[in-house]
C-alpha cells in the first residue's frame, strides 16, 4: 500500500507471516493495541524493528511461544467489576435455576480470574453440582495456568475487596490457601469444569451454551472480526441464552445487535431473544 | 493548514479540578475531540467524573466505550481500570497491566494518538505527581503535532508538568486559562 508508514507496513508484515506460518490469525486485531504489545515483545527481545522480530519468530518457535502468551495474558482481578457480578447473580442466575442443566462458556478465560469468580458465584448460590463450565483460550498454557487455580498472593487484597463488595456469603480466604507467596484455589470449585483451547478467530462452535461470559476479550480485536464472534456466539447460545460482556463493550456496532434483548444494559448482559 | 482533530489530556493528582477548569470555555463547533487519561482509582464509580465535567463544560461528555467513533466537538474519558487507546477514527480499550502503575496511562493514549493522528493531534499535560506522559508527548511532537503543558507554577503537584517539560519536547508552557485560548484557536484552523 503506497503512502503507509513504515512501521504500519512492519507490523501487517509481521501478522502476515505469523498467519502463515504457524496458522495464528491476529490480522483483525486492534492495532493500537497489537502494536503496543508487538513492541514489547521486541524490546525484551533486544531487537530494534517488528521486522526484526517477524525474522525472530519465523525461526525461532520459542519466541513465537512467548509471544503468543504476550498477546493471551490480560491482567484481570476476580470479581472486577462487582456490581457485573451482582447483576449477573440476581438477574441471571434465577434464570439458570429453571434449566435442569446449565452450560457456561468463558471464552478468552487467560489466568482463569473469572473463570474462579464464576465458580464461586455458582457455588454460593447452590448451582454448581448441575453446572458444567467450559474454560478456553487461544493460549494452551495459559488455560493450564487457569487450571492449576495459582494466583499470587499480593493479590488476594485486591480479589477480597472486591469479592466483599459484590456482596459474596462466606469469607474469601475459605476459598483457597496460602502456598508460599500464592495461593492456590478451592480444587473442587472446578473439578467439573473443561478446560481447552479454542481460537476464537478460527475455530468452530462446539457446544450450545446457557450462558456465555466473555468480558474485556473482543476489545482486542477489530469491528470485522468482533462481528464473526458475535456471530459464533450467537451460533453458540441455546435459545434464551445470556451473553455477558465487558462494561466497556457493546453490541450496538454488531450484525447481531437486534438479536438480543437487554437484560442489564449498564452491565451489558444481553439475552439471545431471536 | 493542518486541522486539528484530536486533543490528549493527562493529569493525575489534581488533574480533575485542572480538567474542569480546561473544559470550561471550550468552544462548541470546535475542530477537534479530546480524549483524557485521569489516573484514578480502578473502582472509581463511573458516572460521578462524567457528572463533574459536564456541569462545567458545553460539551458532550462520555466515558468512551470500546471503538466508540471519535467525533469532534466532545469530550472522551478513558474509563476506569482500562487503557485508552486511539486508532484512526475510532478508540480502542486494553485491559494490559498498568504501564508505570497506572491504568489508564497517559503514554497509552498519547502514543497511540500520535501514531493515528500525527500532525493533526495536540497533547496536553496537566498537574500531576509522577512523570506518566512524558514518552507520550515525545512521540506526538515527533509526529509534528502541538504539545502544551500546564505551568508547573500554577500546578497542584508540578511533577508530572515538569517531567513532560525536562523532555525538551513541549511546545508552549501556560497556564490554566491560556490552555484553553489556545486549544479554541487551534480549533477554529
Amino acid at each position: 500500500m503506497p503512502g503507509e508508514d513504515l512501521e504500519a507496513l512492519e507490523l501487517r508484515l509481521l501478522l502476515d507471516a505469523i498467519y502463515h506460518h504457524y496458522g495464528y490469525d491476529f490480522r483483525e486485531y486492534a492495532r493500537a493495541s497489537i502494536k503496543r504489545r508487538m513492541w514489547r515483545r521486541m524490546m525484551e527481545e533486544g531487537l530494534a524493528t517488528l521486522s526484526g522480530l517477524q525474522e525472530r519468530v519465523l525461526h525461532d518457535s520459542a519466541c513465537m511461544e512467548r509471544l503468543l502468551l504476550d498477546l493471551s495474558i490480560n491482567v484481570t482481578s476476580m470479581f472486577r467489576d462487582p456490581t457485573f457480578y451482582a447483576a449477573l447473580r440476581d438477574k441471571v442466575v434465577p434464570l439458570l435455576r429453571t434449566y435442569p442443566f446449565v452450560r457456561i462458556w468463558n471464552p478468552g478465560c487467560s489466568t482463569g480470574e473469572e473463570t474462579y469468580s464464576l465458580a464461586i458465584l455458582l457455588r454460593e448460590e447452590g448451582l454448581d453440582g448441575r453446572t458444567r463450565i467450559y474454560a478456553t483460550d487461544i493460549n494452551g498454557t495459559v488455560v493450564q495456568r487457569a487450571k492449576e487455580g495459582l494466583f499470587p498472593l499480593e493479590r488476594m487484597q485486591e480479589f477480597t475487596q472486591n469479592y466483599l463488595r459484590y456482596g459474596g456469603r462466606c469469607s474469601f480466604s475459605d476459598y483457597y490457601k496460602v502456598y508460599g507467596d500464592r495461593a492456590r484455589f478451592d480444587p473442587t470449585l472446578l473439578e467439573n469444569a473443561v478446560f481447552a483451547q479454542h481460537n476464537l478467530v478460527s475455530d468452530a462452535s462446539f457446544n450450545e451454551f446457557n450462558l456465555i461470559m466473555c468480558r474485556n476479550v473482543m476489545i482486542y480485536f477489530d469491528r470485522a472480526l468482533q462481528d464473526k464472534v458475535h456471530g459464533l456466539f450467537h451460533r453458540s447460545l441455546a435459545r434464551s441464552g445470556i451473553l455477558a460482556l465487558g462494561h466497556k463493550e457493546s453490541i450496538r456496532f454488531t450484525s447481531h445487535a437486534d438479536a438480543y434483548a437487554e437484560i442489564d444494559g449498564h452491565e451489558k448482559v444481553y439475552r439471545r431473544i431471536l | 493548514m493542518t486541522s486539528f482533530r484530536l486533543v490528549v489530556v493527562g493529569g493525575s493528582w489534581g488533574g480533575l479540578d485542572a480538567l474542569g477548569k480546561v473544559v470550561a470555555l471550550l468552544e462548541e463547533g470546535c475542530s477537534f475531540a479530546l480524549a483524557v487519561a485521569l489516573h484514578r482509582a480502578a473502582n472509581s464509580p463511573e458516572g460521578a467524573l462524567v457528572s463533574y465535567l459536564q456541569a462545567r463544560c458545553s460539551l458532550p461528555v462520555s466515558e468512551a466505550e470500546d471503538k466508540d467513533a471519535i467525533e469532534p466537538g466532545r469530550v472522551y474519558l478513558a474509563p476506569a481500570d482500562y487503557h485508552l487507546l486511539v486508532e484512526p477514527g475510532r478508540f480502542a480499550l486494553s485491559i494490559d497491566a498498568p504501564v508505570q502503575y497506572s491504568r489508564p496511562s497517559i503514554d497509552v493514549l498519547f502514543e497511540s494518538a500520535a501514531d493515528a493522528y500525527a500532525d493533526e493531534s495536540v497533547a496536553v499535560i496537566l498537574t500531576g505527581s509522577n512523570d506518566d506522559g512524558c514518552r507520550g508527548i515525545r512521540q506526538v511532537k515527533r509526529r509534528g503535532g502541538v504539545t502544551l503543558a500546564q505551568d508547573p507554577l500554577t500546578a497542584v503537584r508540578r511533577e508530572m508538568p515538569e517531567a513532560a517539560i525536562a523532555t525538551g519536547a513541549v511546545d508552549q508552557v501556560l497556564p490554566l486559562d491560556r490552555i484553553t485560548e489556545v486549544l479554541n484557536d487551534l480549533g477554529r484552523s
